[in-house]
């Protein structure tokens, strides 16, 4: 299973911006209930996108820089970033199936 | 593909739903409980509980998942999808799901209900930008910032305390003139001294662009107007069942509640209605479950009769 790998503040940039391919950021923290409910579902998502969509997640909590900088006000929340720009926001628990066909739409 | 086969399809995971697996499943029911969303329903994102009898303190995320595993250790089996649709047969009912068709002989519905919206302009638009559903969620984004929590209820003051943790002062909007809140609740919430409230008023849109900026408010008694800058704002005005895949099936209350006897049978045989969503529910984790129970009993007695020879 192709586990999202973490980011940070510090490796945003170069991870999640100059990244060639489409990337999926989860942002997420600890305390949240339903962000423990969407980390299983991105990890299958990661799994049916492998090679064309990179996954990875981002702690607010200790990353609250990018947190605020996108504006993310409720977690979970979904930014798919294309070359550096957001192309698609999918803020609280959605199932698989409504994530995919969000994704298949900005990629 | 033909139908998959079970005793006893529960739809919704959430404290009625879970209960009545757990039971079902004990009884040596082949049971699914089907969830489109979040196991626990509407506990997944209270932060805490702590009227459940026997346990002190629980988060509400955790107690619905510790829900699911007593009901999973049993046998049910968790279908994550949605149900699109109940047909009642000569002996059992047909369910259209996301995993395709299946065939049961009772039906024990615990859909529950949802928090209701403002309506009102601005919400829509600033959705996860200042206007939440979920206090647990998003109170950590506002620290030391003013918020503002819509509603008197349990849910109200419960989120409201808990966005006190981070927020520099909660302003509690409340339609009427006292709360509807359980006493201890109200106690500790006149207690906290981040807390103020605006008695007999309403919220008349919600200003902001890429961010929540501020409220309008309107008093009801007075209908003089006012504006309230803040950050946040938690809505909790209370909530509206899931019925929509009962409603030509089952008589409704003026609310959209299901109709039960004291077995949580509804009209149709095989088909129970259990917690939230059914007529005077106490709506409480507790009563949730032991509507769930009670359901989950009843069913295999139907089954018994019905088709045990």
């Amino acid at each position: 299973m192709a586990k999202p790998r973490d980011v940070t503040d510090s490796t945003f940039e170069a991870e999640v911006l100059k990244a060639e391919k489409p990337v999926l950021v989860d942002f997420w923290a600890p305390w949240c209930g339903p962000c423990r409910m969407v980390a299983p579902v991105v990890e299958e998502l990661a799994d049916d996108y492998a090679g064309k969509v990179d996954f990875v997640k981002l702690n607010t909590d200790e990353n609250p820089d990018t947190a605020v900088k996108y504006g993310i006000r409720s977690i979970p929340t979904l930014l798919v970033f294309k070359e550096g720009e957001v192309a698609g926001q999918i803020v609280g628990f959605r199932p698989k199936s409504d994530l995919a066909q969000r994704l298949d739409a900005v990629v | 593909m033909p139908d998959r086969h079970c005793d006893i399809a529960i739809i919704g995971a959430g404290p009625a739903g879970l209960a009545a697996g757990l039971y079902a499943a004990r009884a040596r029911r082949t049971t699914v409980l089907f969830e489109r969303e979040v196991t626990g329903g509407q506990i997944s994102t209270t932060s805490i509980i702590e009227n459940y009898p026997g346990i002190d303190e629980v988060d509400g995320f955790e107690l619905g998942q510790r829900m699911q595993r007593q009901a999973e250790k049993y046998g049910t089996e968790m279908a994550l999808t949605a149900v699109s649709a109940i047909e009642p047969r000569e002996s059992s009912f047909r369910l259209a799901t996301g995993n395709g068709d299946y065939s049961a002989r009772t039906v024990i519905y615990t859909s529950g209900a949802d928090y209701n919206k403002l309506g009102i302009p601005g919400e829509v638009k600033l959705t996860g930008k200042g206007v939440s559903y979920c206090a647990t969620c998003d109170a950590a984004f506002f620290k030391d910032q003013v918020c503002a929590v819509v509603g008197g209820g349990d849910a109200a003051m419960d989120e409201g305390l808990f966005v006190t943790r981070f927020a520099s002062e909660v302003h509690v909007i409340h339609r009427r003139d006292e709360l509807r809140a359980s006493k201890i609740l109200q106690e500790r919430a006149f207690a906290n001294d981040k807390m103020q409230f605006h008695w007999d008023t309403v919220v008349t849109e919600i200003e902001g662009d890429d961010a929540v900026k501020r409220l309008l408010l309107k008093n009801v008694t007075t209908d003089e107007t006012s504006m309230l800058d803040i950050a946040a704002v938690f809505i909790f005005i209370g909530l509206t069942p899931n019925t929509t895949l009962v409603k030509d099936l089952l008589k409704l209350d003026g609310d959209g509640h299901i109709y039960v006897n004291e077995w949580m049978e509804t009209e149709v045989p095989g088909l129970f209605a259990a917690g939230d969503v059914r007529v005077n529910s106490a709506r409480q984790v507790a009563t949730a479950a032991g509507d769930g129970v009670t359901a989950a009993i009843r069913a295999d007695h139907f089954i018994s009769e019905h088709f045990d020879s």
